[in-house]
C-alpha cells in the first residue's frame, strides 16, 4: 500500500512541478511581448550574456574545432579519406558543438548567475519590494532576460562557428599538412546554408531554455543561502540536461531522414 | 441645485468615514498549515494600526495579502471600497502606487545607488525624469535625517539603520496614502529604534498616511500605534487603543505585554 501511495506521490509531485514551470513560462513569454519595456535592463542582459560569455565561448568552439579536425584526420587516415576532414569539420561545428558547447558553458556561466541573483532578491524581499514600488518583476527582470538570451545566443554561436572553422583549419594546414587551398575549397564546396541555420536555431532555443530556467529557479528559491545554492545548482544542472534533450529533437526535426 | 450638493457632500462623508482598509474573513494555508483562519480588520483613513503578535502568527502572511504577494483562498480585502481579489492586474498596480512599504531588511536593491532606490518608484512608477527624482530622492533623504553625500553610495556600504531609514525615504518617496511597516525597529539597538520610530511618526503625519505596522517590539507598539491588534493562531483576538492596552482582561494581551513565560499562549518547545 505504501509503496502505491509512493508511486501516486512522486507522479502528483511531477505533474505539480511542471504544471508551476509551464505557468511560469506562459507567464515570462507574455511579459515579452507586452509593455512597459524596461530597455535600460534588456541593454544590461544584452552585454551580460552576449558580451561577457565571448571569451568562453570564443575558447571552448575553437579548441573543440582544433580537436574534431586531429580526432577525424586519425580515423580517416585509417580508410585512407583524410579529403572528408575538412567537411567533417564543417559539420560537427556548426550543427553540434558551438551550439551545444556555447549553450553548456552559457547555461554554466549565465544560468548559473540569474538563479544566484534573483534567488538572493527573493530571500531579501527585493522582488517583493519592486511589487510594492508598482514595477511588475516579470517584466523588469524576467523578459530582459529571456529576450537577451534568445537572441544573443545566435551572435555567440554564429562568433563560435566560425572560430570552430578556423581552428580545424588551423589543425589542418599547420600540423597535418594539407593543402591550405584545397582545405578552403573543400569546405566552400561542402557548405550548406541548413548547416548553419539548424545551428542558429538550437542556440535561440538553448537561449531560452538558460535564461527560462536562471528565472525560474532563482525566482522561487527559498530559505536562505542554501536555497539560493540548490537554486544555482537546479539551474545549471536542469538547463544542461534540457539542452542535450533539445538538440536531440531539433537535429530529428531538421535532418530527419 | 441645493439638493445636488447635499447629496455630493453626504456622499464625499461617506467616503471619509469608511475605512481605507478592510479586511474580511481572511483564511490562508500553505499546505496543511492554516496560518489565517478568518482575520477581521478594518483601519480607518489617516490612523495607524499596530499588529501585535508572536512570531510565525501570521502577522507578514496578513501584510503580504493586502500587497497582493499572497493570494488567500477565503474572505475579502478592501482598499477604499475596493476588493482587491477581485480586480484585474494593471488596477492592482494602480492600487499598489497607493501604498508604500518598509521592509523588514530594507530590502534595498543592491545593485543601485542609495538615491537611485529612494528615486526607484518616481523613475519607474511615474516616469519621472531622473533629474526631478534625485532631487526628490535627497530631499527625503534629509527627511530622514541622511545626508547627501549618502545618495552615492552603495547599500553594501550603509549601517543596519541607515538601510532602514533609506527604505524609510523609498517607502514615502511617492507621496503614499498606505504605508505598511513590517518590524520596523527588528534589529537595532534601542536607540536607534527610537529614532526610527520617530521618523516614522513624523513622516506617517506629515504625508496624512494610514499607517500599518506588524512588529513584536511592544515600546515601539506603543509609541507608534493610535491602534493596537493582537494576532493570536491566524485570528484577530483583541483591538485597542494604546491606553485600552494597559486595562484589558484579555490573558493572551497580559502575557505578550508583560513578555512572560507563563500563559495560554505556549510557545512550541519540545518537551523530553
Amino acid at each position: 500500500m505504501d509503496f502505491i501511495r509512493l508511486i501516486g506521490r512522486v507522479f502528483i509531485n511531477f505533474f505539480e512541478a511542471a504544471g508551476r514551470l509551464g505557468i511560469f513560462t506562459l507567464k515570462a513569454v507574455y511579459s515579452c511581448f507586452t509593455p512597459p519595456f524596461y530597455l535600460k535592463q534588456f541593454f544590461i542582459q544584452f552585454i551580460e550574456i552576449g558580451f561577457y560569455s565571448l571569451p568562453v565561448v570564443a575558447l571552448t568552439t575553437t579548441f573543440a574545432g582544433m580537436v574534431i579536425a586531429l580526432q577525424t584526420y586519425t580515423g580517416f587516415a585509417r580508410v585512407s579519406a583524410e579529403g572528408a576532414v575538412s567537411m567533417v569539420v564543417w559539420i560537427a561545428v556548426t550543427r553540434e558543438l558551438a551550439p551545444v558547447m556555447a549553450g553548456l558553458m552559457v547555461a554554466g556561466r549565465i544560468g548559473a548567475a540569474m538563479a544566484a541573483e534573483l534567488g538572493t532578491m527573493r530571500v531579501t524581499e527585493q522582488i517583493d519590494a519592486l511589487s510594492t514600488l508598482s514595477t511588475n518583476p516579470f517584466k523588469y527582470l524576467i523578459s530582459p532576460r529571456i529576450v537577451a538570451g534568445v537572441l544573443m545566443m545566435p551572435v555567440l554561436v554564429l562568433i563560435g562557428d566560425v572560430l570552430g572553422i578556423c581552428g580545424g583549419y588551423l589543425i589542418g594546414v599547420y600540423k597535418l599538412d594539407f593543402n591550405a587551398t584545397s582545405y578552403l575549397i573543400n569546405t566552400w564546396n561542402f557548405m550548406q546554408p541548413m548547416d548553419v541555420i539548424s545551428g542558429l536555431v538550437k542556440a535561440a532555443v538553448f537561449g531560452f531554455i538558460i535564461a527560462l530556467m536562471g528565472c525560474y529557479n532563482g525566482f522561487n528559491s527559498k530559505g536562505g543561502a542554501q536555497g539560493v545554492g540548490a537554486a544555482t545548482t537546479n539551474a545549471v544542472v536542469s538547463s544542461s540536461i534540457l539542452i542535450l534533450i533539445f538538440n536531440y529533437i531539433i537535429t530529428e526535426i531538421f535532418f530527419q531522414t | 441645485m441645493f439638493s445636488l450638493l447635499k447629496s455630493t457632500k453626504k456622499k464625499a462623508t461617506a467616503k471619509t468615514s469608511a475605512p481605507k482598509i478592510k479586511m474580511t474573513g481572511v483564511c490562508k494555508s500553505f499546505g496543511k498549515k492554516n496560518v489565517l483562519q478568518g482575520v477581521d480588520l478594518e483601519i480607518k483613513k489617516g490612523e495607524s494600526l499596530v499588529i501585535i503578535g508572536g512570531s510565525g502568527t501570521g502577522k507578514s502572511v496578513t501584510l503580504k495579502c493586502i500587497l497582493g504577494l499572497l493570494v488567500p483562498e477565503k474572505g475579502s480585502i478592501e482598499i477604499d471600497g475596493v476588493d482587491i481579489l477581485k480586480v484585474k492586474n494593471h488596477q492592482r498596480e494602480e492600487i499598489n502606487s497607493k501604498i508604500g512599504m518598509l521592509f523588514q531588511g530594507a530590502a534595498l536593491f543592491d545593485s543601485m545607488s542609495v538615491w537611485e532606490n529612494v528615486a526607484f518608484g518616481l523613475i519607474q512608477g511615474q516616469k519621472m525624469n531622473k533629474k526631478k527624482a534625485k532631487q526628490i530622492a535627497i530631499e527625503k533623504l534629509a527627511q530622514v535625517g541622511l545626508s547627501a553625500d549618502v545618495a552615492n553610495m552603495y547599500p553594501a556600504d550603509l549601517s543596519g539603520g541607515m538601510k532602514k531609514r533609506v527604505g524609510l525615504a523609498r517607502a514615502i518617496a511617492t507621496n503614499p496614502e498606505i504605508i505598511f511597516f513590517d518590524e520596523p525597529t527588528t534589529g537595532l539597538d534601542p536607540i536607534m529604534s527610537d529614532v526610527i520610530n520617530d521618523l516614522i511618526i513624523s513622516c506617517v503625519k506629515k504625508l496624512g498616511a494610514t499607517a500599518l505596522t506588524i512588529t513584536h517590539d511592544m515600546a515601539s507598539a506603543r509609541k507608534i500605534a493610535d491602534k493596537i491588534a493582537m494576532l493570536y493562531e491566524g485570528k484577530i483576538i483583541w483591538t485597542g487603543t494604546v491606553k485600552d492596552i494597559d486595562k484589558t482582561d484579555n490573558p493572551y494581551v497580559k502575557q505578550f505585554i508583560a513578555g512572560s513565560a507563563q500563559g495560554p499562549i505556549k510557545m512550541l518547545i519540545k518537551e523530553n
